[in-house]
């Protein structure tokens, strides 16, 4: 590590907030943002005159199937805010680049407090269009529509959603580490189990092993259960300048470090590595940014998208060696609520819903505050590790709990 | 893995009901239409002799510009593979959806269907030859598991 601490330790989250989260709740994107913004605003025992900095995931724009939520001027303009730094976007470390952006804007001075949302309502999309793939709407005979870029190399073959990129993963891990459906399992009844034991969970009835391998494929060796649950809901968070920690109501989440690199090729059939793809590149230099080490971390949220991509993290971030996550997993014990390594304390998005990566951050700082009620960990809960992304995209985030 | 493979209809299509297809463009036509004699072909670069994919007017390792399409052997190695069963596109049957690399450079891997194989885990690692399918004016490359004896192709 440099001399210089990294620039992300003068950044702390000092509120969060999240709104109703549930299927086809029929309310709009914004409706659910400013739920979850004022709920975090008012977290952080601050006014919305306070706030000087606005993020989102992916912005505005990317509004189809209820994917994007509002855009930055929405909100801004919702809540009449006076703005010194505004971001929103859709490239860089995963979902988490919102956040991550937040902490070098108040690194750098250009805010003191950020309020970072990420809003999804594609719940309530579904009812009205179905579940599309990726680039798998507009079909039909006569004007089938044409694609560039990098969608080109994988639709004419129909492998037109993450979920076939990411069975592309499994399968390889199959041949290279023997995976088994059972390992996969395991991190979807994990997601269960700790699912009931939170109210606002998508589902929480109980799962068994036989409910599981009953379930019908989708792109093998993924089945229903290794995909998340599309939700309507929002999260929000306060990024604040960690001077500002002591002043908050509640214990401040302390930024330790980022990770944020993307050393491989970046997209889903040229990457080097196909077991683990950008996850290694970003958990790399998170841990090149910090003194702490895996060993260290007493709560992961990692991002299930779908049941394989914990896998592929809890080997980037060094919690097991690199093919060794199947076993690590493999039981349930590890990773519950009472085991070394609690894994996605709040169900995941395999259970408790697809709130895009910050479902998961928002449970790091509840875990971390210790204020997961019912599900949270028993043991220590001084440091979490956040990841979000799969496949080519990236990004993780080392939390540490300040005092008070 | 086997107990559910083996509940699988043991019949693929080749492919999804609907082809989406590429758009052609300067960069791309000459590897979206390679298929029309049957050959498979990708951009090399002609200093550093690295094949480049996808298809980019600069070489990435070298920087040079003198790139051509150049003809390869067709044969690759499944790299992996999934069996698609949701129905994206409306009216398809299960098709096998592989992730090949290529002989002549392994680091260079296509997105592609396997045609006529068993799609069991012992598919991974094993050889295949390209098989052509056009499409209006697209050639889309497929990938069927190799015959012994390499065809002669350049
Ligand atoms: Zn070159």
């Amino acid at each position: 590590m440099s001399p210089a601490a990294p620039a992300e330790r003068q950044a702390a989250i000092t509120g969060i907030g999240q709104s109703q989260v549930g299927r086809r709740l029929g309310r709009t994107d914004l409706d659910l943002t400013l739920d979850a913004c004022l709920d975090a605003i008012a977290d952080a025992g601050l006014t919305r005159d306070d706030i000087d900095g606005l993020a989102t995931y992916p912005g505005g724009g990317l509004g189809t199937g209820g994917f994007a939520g509002p855009g930055t001027p929405e909100v801004q303009d919702a809540l009449r805010l006076k703005l010194n730094w505004h971001d929103g976007g859709s490239e860089g470390p995963g979902q988490m680049r919102a956040v991550i952006a937040a902490c070098f804007a108040i690194a750098a001075g250009a805010a003191r407090h950020v309020l970072v949302y990420r809003t999804v309502t594609e719940s309530t999309a579904q009812g009205e269009g179905g579940r599309q793939g990726i680039g798998g709407s507009g079909g039909g005979s006569g004007g089938v529509p044409r694609f560039g870029g990098f969608l080109q190399w994988s639709l004419p073959f129909g492998a037109v959603s993450a979920v076939n990129w990411i069975a592309l993963v499994g399968q390889r891990r199959v041949h290279e580490f023997g995976l088994t459906r059972e390992q996969l399992a395991h991190v979807a009844l994990n997601g269960r189990r700790n699912a009931a034991l939170n109210p606002k969970a998508i589902y929480r009835e109980p799962m068994t092993l036989d409910d599981y391998l009953a379930a019908r494929m989708i792109s093998s060796p993924l089945c229903l259960f290794d995909c998340d649950a599309p939700c309507d809901g929002s999260t929000a968070l306060v990024v604040s300048h960690a001077d500002y920690a002591p002043d908050a109501p509640h214990p401040a989440c302390h930024v330790n470090a980022v990770g944020t690199a993307l050393r491989g090729r970046p997209s889903w059939d040229q990457f080097d590595d196909m077991t683990s793809m950008a996850a290694r590149d970003a958990a790399a230099s998170m841990w090149e940014r910090t003194e702490l080490g895996p060993t260290d971390v007493d709560i992961a949220q990692l991002y299930d998208g779908f049941s394989v991509l914990p896998l592929v993290w809890l080997e980037a971030l060094g919690f097991c060696g690199r093919g060794e996550s199947g076993p690590f997993v493999d039981g349930g014990s590890r990773i519950a609520l009472d085991g070394e390594l609690p894994l996605n304390t709040a169900g995941g998005q395999l259970s408790a819903g697809r709130l895009h990566g910050f479902g998961l951050l928002h449970e790091a700082c509840v875990q971390l505050r210790g204020e997961g009620g019912e599900r949270q960990v028993p043991g220590r809960h001084e440091v979490a590790a956040v990841a979000n992304g799969g496949g080519p995209i990236a990004g993780t985030m080392l939390l540490t709990r300040g005092s008070g | 893995m086997n107990a559910v493979l083996a509940s699988i209809p043991r019949v693929y299509a080749n492919g999804p009901a609907i082809r989406l297809l590429p758009r052609l463009d300067p960069d791309n036509e000459f590897f979206w239409t390679a298929g029309r004699d049957g050959v498979l072909r990708f951009l090399r670069c002609r200093s550093c002799r690295q094949f480049i994919h996808p298809p980019v007017p600069r070489c990435p390792e070298c920087l040079s510009d003198d790139l051509a399409p150049e003809a390869v052997s067709g044969r690759a190695t499944v790299h992996s593979f999934t069996v698609n069963h949701q129905q994206w596109i409306p009216g398809s049957d299960p098709y096998v959806i592989g992730l090949v690399s290529i002989d002549e450079q392994p680091d260079v891997r296509l997105m592609t269907n396997l045609v006529d194989c068993e799609p069991d885990d012992s598919l991974v690692g094993s050889p295949v030859e390209v098989v052509f399918e056009q499409s209006d004016n697209v050639f889309l490359p497929l990938f069927r598991p190799a015959s012994t004896r390499p065809e002669g192709r350049p």
